[in-house]
């Protein structure tokens, strides 16, 4: 059998566009969307669970959709647009989920945090008044082992009533 | 706080102290972190459950361009574990193999692909054993050979550690009781599944070691490392990263930690190792598997008289937590019943599975199980209902139970009132398929005896104040549940400062002293107290130098300090008058539990400084055709002592209700021909968002005398009432008893038709095995008024010649 090394490694350069910036990465075609963001972009942001789109952990906005980023190859993407946590907002200027999540004690380790907020963003951005059952589902997929869940679909609501407000 | 005494920011439901970085996605966790020239480790796992390894060939490995260091158990070779009389495991191991996940080999190379390739060249020749994989195979003699060597465990065969007492005269009991009855139960094991995978980055300068790592106890890291690599402990330093939830489940030294460490060692570089998802299902140290044999005699009110328990345990291939987890099976009963005559054995086996630990209530919630169910079943006999059958054996506040171990503050009542009323428990409405059952339950705030046998405080804390203001030092580390926000609130307590004017360094052994780690539910009791008398010895010296230089005469705790000001001035200002007086300024505080244990060996497992309570009421729906349960419902009330932080208090309760949920209706370590049958998260069943109940909690504060301002655990104790009042209310519902867990949609059915067919109406254990538990210890039991601890209790045993 051949081992991984001996095969030759396809590599292709490409555009990614992400939190609005421009990367030019050199890529292993299957390296995932993870892979590059965490390893390559230093954007640590986006966390891993279990790299087999199982837990949701991962997710990130591409065109505005939660994606799992373990699930995604890079050579797919160039001229979409990615957003990961770091484009959401900043310390100094909090998005009203992440500031809904910090006040509500929706943050424990705070592992899944990053996923569960742009899955969560997905939905306001579609849905400004969702219902609580709308917003269960639109989370369903993202695993959080601290909070019991309770917590973060309150500060999704609050975050809705802010951004409605 | 006030001169009178009133708080401040304790009982405020502040946000955590690290919020931001944690809901922007700059917390940097272990596997965040990257170094200059830093190696990727892989390691290579047995695929057998149980075999000798006959050879490691890696000289095939050793060749691939990239590899930079390839290690096997030969360099690695002592033997460590978590607890002084477990000393077991291998970080690799090189004569046999234990279970299909146990480390052989490990590869760092210039990136993980390479490391996974290298991996694939390393070619190991195994000479596979019979797997033992049950208790009851456990229990037998083995076929090839026992799992560990007997001249090590110094016990028969696969047994791992044996327990019997008898507090009291239990036959006595018996033979005053109206009514007897026995019951079996099985709980099944299940596992952490933190989101965050291990991960572990280590480096070596200088001849000093530094590891990162998710870890919740990064002194027994320390300690393992020094043992294992030879090094002294101040040439290692441990530092714990941003932390991605535990549970229990990074309570061990793991072998990724010890492999990095000395991969850095050898190529002189950093070296970072992540475990994937079905590594850390093999790491596990999860829920014991445990089945439980319990004998009660009641009087006609329902008074228990006696209990008997016997628990059998399977431990997996190590001893990791085990010898303390056999204990805690049959230990904590005690504290919410009063059990006049007490009997307990416990066994603990290897079996050739992933190794058992502490999860979440740590071998409380099996025992926990059983009791609640079994009390349940005996007021159904007797026709009483079942909570007030309960409240007559509650234990009552400041007493000493049979075993010894010592209750100070206890809101059972006030918990079962809460919500018993809240939830329309006693006249709820009867229709088919809907039950509500109810179970209590109690936990240790932190355990009063350390893991390593030694005299010193279990946490230190040491504050600095300079003129730039306060730090806190303490070696607790923040697992998510939010004990950097507890010290923090502690010290801003008494200096008259918010918690996020409170800068903190924890977890870094270097930099902090000791506290020994995110375990036990100890650390705002322990840490706290530790906090509380570092910031009341710097409120001292800040006011007195305060005093002196603004002239104030007379009694110094007139001065407040409050709201950024001590006294007349600000406290940037105090802290220049202090800097001017004294020069910097520390002062440490620390943290002991008092001697509570009995006077017997094996005594220690199980006393606390003070326990928590829970009650709860659990409402659901049970399909009869399909065997599905909904539960709707769930209000849980936890006597915490005092809320420190409430939105943090909130948080655990609701966690632990979460996990709870998931441990009764669907999680299951299964393992099907020496394999772990889905080590994966897709097919190990967790409840997502759509299978949550809503969750009506209340906080109890009974102000317990020890606790820092009254406070106690909330980290474990309220997952422990939720899975058997489940159990209840699926009886309440369909009138069937599932005696074990999960209770999944097949077990409901198949009682649902034993029931049918006349048999038992019922699922779960047949038989206990046979077990030889040996002679028990007998312990006379305490008068139950004596609440003397510390040199008190030392010197009355002493003059009793105990």
């Amino acid at each position: 059998m051949l081992n991984e090394l001996q095969r030759p490694v396809h590599r292709e350069v490409l555009l990614l566009r992400v939190n609005g910036e421009e990367h030019q990465v050199l890529v292993p075609v299957h390296a995932t969307l993870l892979e590059v963001l965490r390893e390559q972009l230093g954007l640590t942001g986006t966390k891993h669970g279990c790299e087999l789109g199982e837990c949701g952990t991962c997710t990130v906005l591409v065109d505005g959709r939660p994606q799992l980023s373990c699930l995604l190859l890079p050579v797919q993407l160039e001229g979409h647009e990615i957003t990961t946590v770091e484009g959401l907002g900043s310390p100094a200027h909090l998005h009203p989920l992440q500031q809904a999540f910090l006040e509500l004690g929706a943050v424990q380790c705070g592992y899944c945090t990053p996923g569960m907020l742009l899955a969560a963003k997905a939905l306001l951005d579609r849905n400004p008044k969702p219902g609580r059952r709308q917003i269960e589902e639109a989370l369903a997929g993202n695993l959080c082992r601290c909070t019991g869940y309770a917590t973060i679909v309150d500060a999704v609501e609050l975050a809705a009533r802010r951004m409605g407000a | 706080m006030s001169t009178d005494g009133e708080l401040e920011v304790v009982g405020r439901p502040l946000p955590r102290v690290d919020a931001v970085a944690r809901v922007t996605g700059t917390a940097r966790y272990a596997d965040d972190l990257q170094l200059p020239r830093m190696l990727h480790a892989r390691i290579l796992r047995s695929p057998h459950p149980h075999a000798r390894i006959l050879s490691v060939d890696t000289a095939a490995a050793r060749r691939i361009p990239g590899v930079k260091a390839v290690l096997t158990g030969m360099d690695l070779p002592i033997r460590y574990g978590i607890m002084p009389v477990s000393q077991d495991e291998r970080a690799l191991e090189f004569e046999k193999v234990r279970f299909v996940g146990d480390p052989v080999a490990a590869v760092a190379a210039v990136d993980e692909e390479t490391a996974a390739a290298a991996l694939d060249a390393i070619r190991v020749s195994y000479e596979p054993l019979q797997p033992v994989m049950s208790i009851e195979e456990a229990l037998r003699d083995p076929v090839d050979e026992p799992i560990h060597d007997p001249a090590l465990t110094r016990q028969r065969g696969n047994v791992h550690r044996l327990v019997s007492y008898e507090f009291g005269d239990v036959e006595a009991g018996f033979a005053a009781a109206d009514h007897v009855r026995e019951d079996l139960f099985f709980y099944q094991g299940n596992t952490h599944l933190p989101m965050e995978q291990h991960s572990a980055l280590a480096t070596y300068e200088d001849g000093r070691l530094t590891l990162w790592s998710s870890t919740q106890v990064v002194h027994y890291v320390h300690r393992a490392l020094a043992k294992v690599l030879e090094l002294p402990m101040h040439r290692i330093r441990v530092i714990g990263a941003a932390h991605g939830g535990g549970f229990g489940g990074k309570t061990d030294p793991f072998s990724h930690e010890i492999v990095v460490a000395k991969l850095a060692m050898v190529t002189g570089r950093p070296v970072r190792c992540t475990l994937t998802r079905e590594e850390v299902f093999y790491a596990h140290r999860g829920r014991h598997p445990v089945l439980i044999w319990m004998r009660t005699g009641v009087t006609r009110e329902g008074r228990i008289t006696a209990m008997h328990v016997r628990t059998a345990l399977d431990g997996g291939a190590y001893g990791s937590y085990g010898p303390a987890t056999v204990f805690y099976t049959g230990t904590l009963q005690t504290v919410t019943y009063a059990i006049p005559a007490y009997k307990f054995e416990g066994v603990r086996l290897f079996t050739n599975k992933a190794p058992c630990g502490p999860k979440r209530g740590h071998g409380t919630p099996q025992g926990r199980f059983a009791i609640e169910l079994h009390l349940e079943k005996i007021a159904r006999e007797l026709g009483l209902d079942p909570v007030e059958l309960r409240r007559r054996n509650y234990v009552r506040p400041f007493t000493r139970a049979v075993n010894w171990l010592r209750v100070t503050s206890c809101g059972l009542e006030e918990c079962t009132e809460k919500v018993l009323q809240a939830s329309g428990y006693r006249g709820r409405p009867r229709r088919p398929g809907h039950g509500m059952g109810f179970a209590a339950s109690a936990y240790m705030s932190g355990a009063g005896t350390p893991i390593y046998w030694n005299d010193m405080p279990h946490s230190e804390v040491q504050l600095k104040l300079d003129r730039t203001g306060v730090t806190a030092y303490c070696g607790a580390m923040d697992i998510g549940q939010g004990s950097d926000t507890v010290l923090a609130t502690v010290v801003a307590e008494e200096l008259g400062l918010r918690p996020a004017d409170v800068r903190l360094v924890t977890a870094d052994t270097d930099a902090t002293p000791v506290d020994l780690g995110s375990y036990s539910s100890r650390v705002t009791f322990m840490a706290g107290n530790a906090a509380l008398e570092a910031a009341r010895r710097m409120r001292r010296l800040l006011v007195e130098a305060v005093a002196e230089a603004t002239g104030v005469q007379g009694d110094l705790d007139e001065i407040e300090v409050r709201e950024g000001r001590v006294g007349e001035v600000s406290f940037e200002q105090a802290c220049q008058l202090a800097t001017t007086r004294f020069g910097a300024l520390s002062t440490s505080g620390s943290y002991r539990p008092p001697r509570i244990a009995g006077p017997f060996k094996g005594s220690g497992v199980g006393p606390s400084p003070a326990y928590s309570y829970t009650a709860c009421v659990v409402d659901l729906d049970a399909d009869a055709r399909t065997g599905l349960i909904r539960v709707n419902k769930v209000w849980i009330a936890h006597d915490v002592g005092r809320a420190i932080n409430p939105l943090a208090v909130k948080g655990q309760v609701e966690g632990s209700v979460y996990m709870a949920l998931g441990e009764a209706l669907m999680e299951e370590q299964v393992y099907r021909k020496g394999r772990h049958k889905w080590p994966s998260m897709l097919e190990y069943k967790s409840p997502t968002v759509l299978e949550m109940p809503e969750i009506e909690t209340f906080l109890v504060e009974t102000v317990d005398p020890e606790g820092p301002y009254g406070a106690k655990e909330a980290g474990q104790g309220p997952l422990l009432p939720v899975i058997p009042a489940i159990n209840a209310a699926v009886f309440d519902a369909l009138g069937i008893w599932i005696d074990e867990t999960p209770i999944t949609p097949e077990k409901v059915l198949r009682a649902l038709d034993a029931r049918a067919r006349g048999q038992e109406a019922r699922y779960g254990p047949r038989r206990f095995p046979d077990v030889d538990y040996g002679a028990p210890i007998r312990v006379d039991p305490p008068d139950p008024h004596d609440l003397r601890v510390g040199e008190e209790l030392e010197r009355a045993f002493a003059a009793a010649g105990r």
